[in-house]
């Protein structure tokens, strides 16, 4: 398999890894930067060493992983769903978080660590069983039919929303907070919320990592994917949880955050072809770069106040897709 | 040997096939005829598992294939669907390759022997010069002998084709033809084949099964099979048979 791929993601996510750590509200100079993650600060710099080491690092942390599992889980859906429009909230991870966490956000929780994670357990576990109850909507005795999901998604996602509207609009205390988490961002400081995600994350994104060879399969249809020996139903299936599962942990922390499970893996797809083997661990990577990417401009632009990720990547997202769109109209890059 | 017992199969309450019966030898071409909706189709999609079937065995040289797990059922029989949709970016190499899956790991690591393999299977169906074209870029009869290709790579003694020539030109639909019944001959492979067109199952096919509304109203020889009698009551016109000028079958005419 060929490295020049993996060798050129892998630089960009080091660039952008990089700019997360030295860029923010306070411009911490390179030098600086490494001499506090090789262990040896001297007094000088020990402001810049708890900025790096109590919150750009944690927060560099975060949103790597975060946009790890969008970009690898944007990925599977659009490799499952064989649709070029598929993202990760396709099936309702989006809507079951957002009720989720706007449900949680009207009760007042003890300021403990467990109340602390209220609020993104409420959105984990809501993205979870919506993407239960869309599944077993969509069911039809043993096989699930595509356009089914596609639909009990639509509907269950449009229900959901309806209902986070209704709350926000009763709730005009929480609402402010409501929107921001709405709209994407990192809320929480510290590595709790890394450590907490990870678990899920490493489970999720480690099955997709192993998916490639069947998504390439799945490509050619269901009938012909059976019949060249793969278990169809099952392996979707499988695919399906670890991509929900992945999506359901990134969003809890981090709120929805759109366009890089939609963009990336298509940038990744017409720069370095359509084989799932290599395009999932890309998508992975390319993900995590662009989340920090947007997350250094969300700091940089009206600093010293943050701009909500979601806007960020959904401002800059676009054109990025329309340009790759223009790109791969004569090539056959799907 | 691929040999089909009572197989029924059901559309929810709508009788598809009834009771099929068939026995396909190897290094033998069996043609599967019979008018729009008598259940070609679905006969192929039956054996290969990936429909329901409500009745029937289907073995070879006595196991079940029904009952074994998709992944070994592969290794036994492979498919070549009609002309389908591809998708656009796969190269010619990458989709043969796919063949070979019941062999590799759940990665999908190809070794030498794979590669191998998926040369020559390419090499039979005279496309290794296609390799690395996308599939997008090929011709109707290009993606034939590609998905020929792939069914080939899967290196099993069963060969299923589904209307193969639908879409081909002339000049494809003999040689497909012909290359088919060489493969069965020389690689002792057992074929069975749908096909829409009587003089091309007269011309190629070893042996012919007539299938009308799901059930098998005849098999044996061209001769035997393409009686005036026989394809008027199944296709509803009337027909003329007269000994083909240069081959020594039958050749049907309509009208």
């Amino acid at each position: 398999m060929k490295l020049l791929p993996f060798l050129y993601t892998l630089l960009f996510l080091l660039l952008t890894v990089i700019l997360s750590i030295a860029v923010g509200a306070v411009f911490i100079p390179l030098p600086d930067v490494w001499r506090v993650l090789v262990g040896r600060p001297p007094q000088v710099v020990t402001q810049a060493a708890t900025i790096i080491l109590a919150l750009r690092l944690p927060r560099t942390a975060l949103v790597l992983l975060t946009g790890a599992a969008l970009g690898g889980s944007g990925a599977a859906y659009q490799g499952l769903f064989r649709n070029p429009l598929a993202d990760p909230y396709l099936i309702g991870v989006a809507s079951g978080a957002g009720l989720g966490a706007v449900l949680a956000m009207n009760v007042q929780w003890p300021d403990t660590l467990l109340g602390l994670l209220a609020v993104p357990a409420a959105a984990f576990l809501g993205a979870l069983v919506t993407v239960f109850l869309v599944y077993n909507l969509a069911r039809i005795g043993k096989t699930v039919p595509t356009t089914n999901l596609i639909l009990a998604g639509v509907a269950f996602s449009s229900f959901a929303t309806a209902l986070t509207s209704f709350l926000m609009l009763r709730s005009t205390g929480e609402l402010r907070r409501a929107i921001s988490w709405l709209l994407g961002g990192s809320t929480q400081a510290g590595w709790g919320p890394v450590l907490t995600m990870l678990p899920y994350l490493a489970i999720g994104m480690g099955i997709l990592l192993l998916s490639g060879h069947a998504l390439n399969l799945l490509q050619f249809g269901d009938d012909q994917a059976q019949q060249l020996g793969l278990a169809v139903t099952r392996t979707r299936a499988l695919i399906l949880l670890a991509a929900s599962l992945a999506t359901a942990a990134a969003v809890s922390f981090s709120g929805i955050i759109g366009f890089i499970g939609l963009i990336v893996p298509h940038g990744m797809r017409l720069w370095f072809g359509a084989d799932y083997r290599r395009l999932l661990p890309l998508s992975l990577l390319g993900g995590a770069a662009a989340l920090l990417l947007s997350d250094v401009l969300a700091r940089v632009i009206i600093a010293p106040q943050e701009v909500p990720l979601g806007i960020i990547t959904a401002l800059f997202g676009v054109p990025f897709f329309l340009w790759v769109l223009r790109r791969s109209k004569n090539q056959g890059y799907w | 040997m691929l040999t089909i017992e009572g197989l029924s199969v059901f559309y929810g309450l709508r009788q598809v096939l009834l009771g099929v019966s068939l026995e396909v030898r190897s290094g033998q071409v069996l043609a599967l005829i019979g008018p729009n909706g008598a259940g070609k189709s679905t006969l192929v999609r039956a054996i290969s598992g990936i429909i329901p079937v409500q009745a029937g065995k289907v073995a070879a040289d006595g196991i079940n294939l029904l009952s074994l797990p998709a992944m070994q059922r592969a290794s036994y029989l492979a498919v070549v669907p009609q002309a389908v949709s591809m998708p656009p970016a796969f190269t010619v190499w990458e989709t043969v390759l796919l063949g070979r899956t019941p062999y590799l790991n759940f990665l999908g690591q190809i070794s030498e022997k794979d590669e191998q393999i998926a040369r020559l299977a390419l090499q039979r169906v005279d496309a290794f010069d296609l390799a690395e074209r996308r599939v997008g870029e090929l011709s109707g009869g290009e993606r034939q002998r590609v998905l020929l290709a792939r069914a080939l790579a899967q290196s099993t003694p069963i060969l299923l084709l589904d209307e193969p020539t639908v879409h081909l030109d002339l000049q494809h639909q003999v040689s497909l033809m012909e290359t088919v019944c060489s493969l069965a001959h020389n690689d002792n492979l057992a074929v069975l084949l749908a096909l829409h067109d009587l003089n091309l199952a007269a011309r190629y096919a070893d042996r012919i099964a007539l299938l009308v509304a799901g059930e098998v109203k005849a098999t044996g020889t061209a001769r035997q099979v393409l009686t005036p009698e026989l394809i008027s009551m199944a296709y509803h016109l009337g027909v003329r048979v007269i000994p083909h000028p240069f081959a020594d079958v039958p050749l049907v005419l309509a009208g």
